[in-house]
């Protein structure tokens, strides 16, 4: 099966019937299964409406056959590495991705990244147009550049999941839509290509990450922070589904970076009280991570986990050392060990850096609130 | 689908001797490859920017001008003709082409089919 349109209507239509069916009736027992041979008979309509119109019953035909003896559903992941290809930009990789294989509506995708309507659809058009013109694929790759294209399908996926997670923009800071879309395609990619060790990996860090979501704010919307969040309401399935799914991933060299980061993750998500989080094997494994993806935002969070592990003022000399030009999050974290450290003069100043690159609304209300904390106190001295 | 694979890259011709005939001894290998592959369909090593001309019509009349259309640092140094059956083909075959190594960029085009046939 060659054409992407075709595929993708028909995947389309495959997932609206299962919306209404399983609805009813629950899902069926294997869902992946289901929604292909679905998408299969759906194709064959659309096919055949098609082919009515221009006469190509040979197309139908080549449908219809049954293509290879694959165990595996293939259809949904050939789909997810023509959305993902790298010959199409980052954003309409994302949008394609949401809309083809997820199902999601452009304007609910436009929304979600706050993008006016007619730039999305137009990007999607784009992007349409150079798969089909430029011939980009419709299938799984090769062995010889598996890795790096399944690399690009989970940076998607985990881009979708943090834009759910911590939206950048508007007021709310969790779009739970967006996330749920992440962990559904991060399973298809476990179920689908079982051999590989990273999807695991990814999966098990949206799961524990995930599992915190609805204690992340409170009944106004307002953000809860990790050591105050009420660890009893987290998810424990989620947590043991994530812990099992670590295991996996973690078997095997070289572990890879969403092993890594699932691994800290667990540290936290198992943590019964934040007063027993194990900062020093935090520390060490955003070591690794540095080690394998080098980038400012990780030993910004090393710096964290080193200022909880041996000392607020080691973490804060490495914090100091760091250039994030416009990341909110590099003052706000500075601010929050000064705050600490009981230097409240320096820790406003911080505040107020923060406050000045920030873009989400319950983040901002969460930094004006400590900087009223901190002048508060201030000016009680 | 035909392929233009466009080199971005005209250093060929102020790089010192040995370096150029080093560089003309990989392209021959590939292109020998490509050929035996059967992707080749033709190819094109273009003179130095230097030597363009570009010609436009200004008001019904013929202007014709010295040097290339835009005068930017990258100009296009050649170009390989591939048929492949889809995008990735074609990108393995420009992920090989010499000159990526040494700082030139591919460019990849499909290639519409042209109005008439000659």
């Amino acid at each position: 099966m060659g054409d992407f349109d075709v595929a993708e209507d028909a995947l389309q239509e495959a997932f609206e019937a299962a919306l209404a069916q399983w609805a009813a009736a629950g899902p069926p027992q294997h869902p992946v299964a289901w929604l292909v041979s679905t998408a299969r008979h759906k194709a064959i309509d659309v096919l055949r409406r098609r082919s009515l119109a221009e006469g190509k019953r040979d197309e139908l035909a080549a449908w219809a056959a049954p293509e290879d003896d694959a165990p595996v559903p293939l259809d949904s992941l050939r789909l997810v590495f023509t959305c993902c290809h790298p010959a199409l930009a980052p954003e309409a990789q994302v949008a394609l991705t949401l809309r083809t294989v997820c199902g999601l509506d452009t304007d609910e995708i436009a929304r979600a990244f706050l993008v006016p309507l007619p730039t999305l659809a137009q990007r999607l058009v784009r992007a349409k147009a150079k798969i089909k013109i430029a011939r980009i694929p419709y299938e799984v790759p090769g062995d010889e550049v598996l890795a790096e294209r399944l690399g690009a399908v989970m940076a998607v996926v985990y881009l979708v999941f943090n834009e759910g997670y911590s939206a950048s923009f508007g007021d709310d800071l969790v779009r739970a839509d967006l996330c749920a879309e992440a962990i559904r395609l991060a399973r298809m990619l476990v179920g689908l290509l079982p051999g590989e060790r990273e999807p695991k990996g990814l999966l098990a860090l949206m799961l524990f990450h995930d599992a915190r979501r609805a204690t992340r704010t409170d009944a106004e919307g307002a953000i809860v922070l990790l050591e105050e969040q009420d660890r009893s309401r987290w998810d424990a399935a989620k947590i043991a589904e994530g812990s099992a799914l670590l295991e996996q991933a973690l078997r095997g060299r070289p572990t890879g970076p969403y092993a890594v980061q699932a691994a800290i993750a667990a540290l936290h998500a198992r943590a019964r009280s934040a007063r027993e989080t194990d900062w020093p094997q935090i520390a060490a494994l955003y070591g690794v991570l540095a080690a394998i993806h080098p980038s400012p935002v990780v030993e910004l969070n090393r710096a964290v986990a080193v200022a909880m592990a041996d000392g607020l003022e080691r973490g804060l000399a490495l914090l100091d050392t760091l250039q994030l030009p416009g990341y909110h999050l590099l003052p706000a974290a500075r601010a929050d060990l000064l705050r600490r450290l009981g230097r409240r003069a320096e820790a406003a100043a911080a505040y107020r850096q923060a406050l000045a690159l920030v873009t989400n609304d319950a983040e901002r209300r969460f930094l004006e609130r400590r900087l009223a904390e901190t002048t508060g106190a201030l000016s009680g001295d | 689908m035909l392929y233009m694979l466009m080199i971005i890259d005209e250093r060929s011709w102020t790089m010192p001797k040995d370096e150029r005939d080093a560089l003309m001894d990989q392209y021959a290998e590939l292109l020998r490859d490509i050929v035996k592959s059967g992707n080749f369909r033709g190819s094109g090593y273009l003179h130095p920017s230097s030597t363009a001309t570009t010609v436009r019509e200004v008001n019904g009349k013929r202007v014709t001008m010295d040097g290339p259309f835009a005068e930017t640092k990258e100009q296009l140094g050649g170009y390989i003709l591939v048929e492949c059956k889809d995008l990735d083909e074609a990108i393995s075959i420009a992920g090989r082409i010499p000159s990526i190594r040494t700082g030139g960029a591919v460019e990849v085009r499909p290639v519409a089919p042209t109005p008439v046939s000659v």
